[in-house]
């Protein structure tokens, strides 16, 4: 029996200067890197896979069996590109992990590179987070003196080295073919699959994209073995993550800790709800992922037990609303997001995503009509499934599982606007000196 | 505003298109090659590039876009329509501050809406509107991954984690009154609008070393992990003692 939290990745944050090379070296830090090197790269491959490690970017498709359905070598280049545009709301792990232990990655980039026959590795950075940018460039600099990058790492004559490329404010960029086109200079928009960028991924080449978390994780897996990471999870979701917790506890915070664990230990942990509240909803893996209430404090939160109950586990980005908020309120404010991120591209999810705003603001202001509540379950009807990628789905989940649990609240935007059924100055976290500005003032502008 | 209209398209003013100085350009040239260099091909140097243009322009003006088009290959209309997609690239000239608030559900739910109201009547300005004394430029942004900490306000793209209206209010004037602001979590001070566009061209300001590795909330998991002595599988003989 494991531990309930299992700091691996979140160990030394603490540490005064947590971020250098110095630090990292003290915990351990590129020994799996001068283990991999006297390994062959297919033995990483299949230690990575034997781990059974599932992506942690919100898919939780096998690290390991991604890596091995690259197309196979021809002598041209092949690429690992992590996505570290991490924007889901609600979502808040990569950016204090690059922050805090940003050589967690370079050393995983660097193993995963040799492992698929990477030279040249970028890490895709949200450009919204600048400091996290700082922090990332002067680890490559400093991996690059220790020796650990260049044409001869570890005195192996292996060939590795990064570029990291600060994204300009684009959810979409989080998907992992509009990432591509964003990194090849051009408006961040999915690309028709097949071909999957396996086989055709940047610049055409055969490229994996994983998430920050995943090869992150990877030097652990090497150094320690995939039993050990194994050790911790369940059968079918291994390994630890990176629970974020956020909104109406007593204290939100970051627990990394074996998958599995639930949402009222976690919620222990933080402490409680906040002044002794009413749980109302929460989302286990971000916006994208359809809202939980109170019902499934107990679900274990792991890739498959959070399926079997109806959402998904995505990226661990658990957002607590209490009882003072309006479903409604948050609820519109994700279409709004979704309406605003749209890229474009197809007509499902430009049309449907405004269309939703449209409905679902006239619900919140008190003025939605008798057939509302049934034209937005046809218009996500007509958008799942149906759109490009998985943006137009992800815009959906939100309002069809909110209309499951709450449909009541949706009902009663025909004639109430929610800031009079939920004061919005009850919900907020500091004590507010001003009367409260009704909806028309904080309306999102159409940008 | 003469920069941009409704329909969100790219209409520079003919100022933006004066051209470069000479030792301007011959400058942006230098970088420029230095930028392509970090890449395979070099169409993936628009977007540092597009950065590197707000860098000595302060907005991505007619004269930048004619430069990233011919130091890349590209038409102009290719780099515009580059510039546009992205909501970080301006498209009339910026504060030399940009606050933003994270009105996204969770943090507008936790106060963020209550923020960007008051600090709106209190500038005067609207979302992507600039004060008349050019120094801030309000914004609402969306989820800025630093939920734990709500509400956020990202000044320069720095975090300034659980604000109120009050703290933001101060902020704004700290940075109209030229004081150096720290960020909760991020560089020792705000850089401005320009300074933040180089570095995110890729161009290092030597601050990485400055400020915190991590806030409270990002420490929580493991301070109690710490209390009650609980590790991670056969963790217990390394890492702790080497603090």
């Amino acid at each position: 029996m494991t531990d309930t939290l299992t700091p691996i990745l979140t160990k030394f944050w603490d540490d005064p200067q947590s971020w250098t090379l110095a630090t990292y070296e003290r915990h351990d830090g590129y020994k799996a890197l001068t283990k991999a090197l006297e390994m062959e790269p297919q033995a990483i491959i299949d230690a990575v896979k034997d781990s059974s490690i599932r992506g942690r970017g919100g898919a939780g498709f096998p690290t390991g069996m991604k890596w091995s359905f690259m197309s196979p070598p021809d002598g041209g280049p092949r690429y690992l590109v992590v996505n570290a545009d991490e924007s889901e709301p609600g979502t808040c792990k990569d950016v204090p992990l690059m922050m805090a232990n940003p050589h967690a990655l370079i050393e995983g980039v660097i193993i995963a590179s040799y492992a698929i026959g990477c030279e040249h590795a970028f890490i895709y950075l949200r450009g919204e987070v600048v400091h996290v940018y700082r922090r990332l460039l002067r680890a490559v600099e400093e991996a690059r003196a220790a020796g650990h990058l260049g044409t001869n790492v570890g005195g192996k004559g292996v060939t590795v080295d990064i570029t990291v490329h600060a994204g300009a404010g684009a959810y979409i960029c989080g998907e992992e073919t509009a990432l591509l086109d964003s990194l090849e200079g051009r408006r961040g928009q999915p690309r028709l699959k097949p071909p999957f960028p396996g086989a055709a991924g940047l610049y055409a080449r055969p490229t994996s994209v994983n998430n920050v978390e995943s090869i992150a994780s990877v030097p652990g897996i090497i150094l320690e073995g995939s039993d050990w990471f194994k050790g911790m999870g369940t059968e079918k979701s291994t390994g630890f993550g990176i629970f974020s917790l956020s909104g109406h506890v007593t204290n939100p915070g970051q627990f990394e800790a074996p998958l599995g664990i639930t949402m009222r230990e976690l919620i222990e942990l933080a402490g409680g709800m906040r002044g002794g509240r009413k749980l109302k909803f929460w989302t286990p893996g971000g916006s994208s992922t359809p809202i939980f209430t109170e019902e499934h404090l107990d679900v274990p939160l792991d890739f498959d037990s959070v399926a079997a109950a109806g959402s998904m586990l995505g990226t661990r980005a658990l957002q607590v609303f209490d009882e003072t908020v309006s479903v409604v309120r948050a609820v519109a404010r994700w279409t709004d997001f979704y309406a605003h991120e749209s890229c474009g591209k197809c007509t499902p999810c430009r049309e449907g995503t405004w269309w939703l705003r449209q409905i679902m603001n006239r619900i919140e202001a008190g003025q939605g009509t008798q057939d509302d509540i049934d034209k937005l379950v046809d218009i996500c009807d007509n958008i799942l499934g149906r759109s490009f990628c998985a943006l137009g789905d992800a815009a959906t989940s939100p309002i069809t599982s909110a209309v499951q649990y709450f449909r009541e609240e949706f009902e009663a935007g025909m004639h109430t606007p929610a800031h009079e059924l939920f004061p919005p100055e009850k919900s907020v976290l500091f004590t507010v000196q001003t009367p409260v500005q009704t909806k028309e003032s904080s309306g999102m502008v159409s940008a | 505003m003469s920069g941009h209209d409704a329909s969100g398209h790219l209409h520079v003013s003919s100022e933006s298109k004066a051209p470069y100085a000479a030792d301007v350009l011959e400058k942006l040239h230098v970088d420029a090659a230095e930028v392509i260099a970090r890449y395979p091909q070099k169409r993936s140097a628009l977007l540092p590039l597009l950065h590197l243009v707000q860098s000595v322009d302060g907005y991505v003006t007619g004269r930048g876009v004619s430069f990233c088009a011919e130091v890349l290959d590209l038409t102009e209309a290719e780099v515009s329509g580059v510039a546009t997609f992205y909501t970080q690239y301006k498209r009339h000239p910026n504060g030399d501050y940009t606050v933003g608030v994270c009105t996204n559900t969770l943090c507008a739910v936790m106060g963020g809406d209550l923020i960007f109201d008051r600090l709106s009547e209190h500038l005067g300005i609207g979302h992507d509107e600039t004060t008349e004394d050019g120094r801030i430029t309000l914004e609402r942004v969306e989820c800025n991954a630093a939920c734990d900490y709500a509400p956020v306000v990202m000044a320069n793209w720095e975090f300034f984690d659980n604000q109120t209206p009050e703290s933001t209010i101060g902020l704004v004037e700290d940075l109209r009154a030229g004081k150096d602001v720290a960020p909760t979590r991020g560089a020792a001070k705000v850089c401005t609008f320009k300074e933040v566009s180089r570095v995110l061209a890729g161009f290092e300001d030597g601050r990485a070393d400055e400020g915190v590795g991590a806030g409270p909330a990002s420490l929580l998991g493991l301070k109690i992990a710490n209390e009650r002595g609980w590790t991670a599988p056969g963790a217990q003989a390394d890492g702790k003692d080497a603090k």
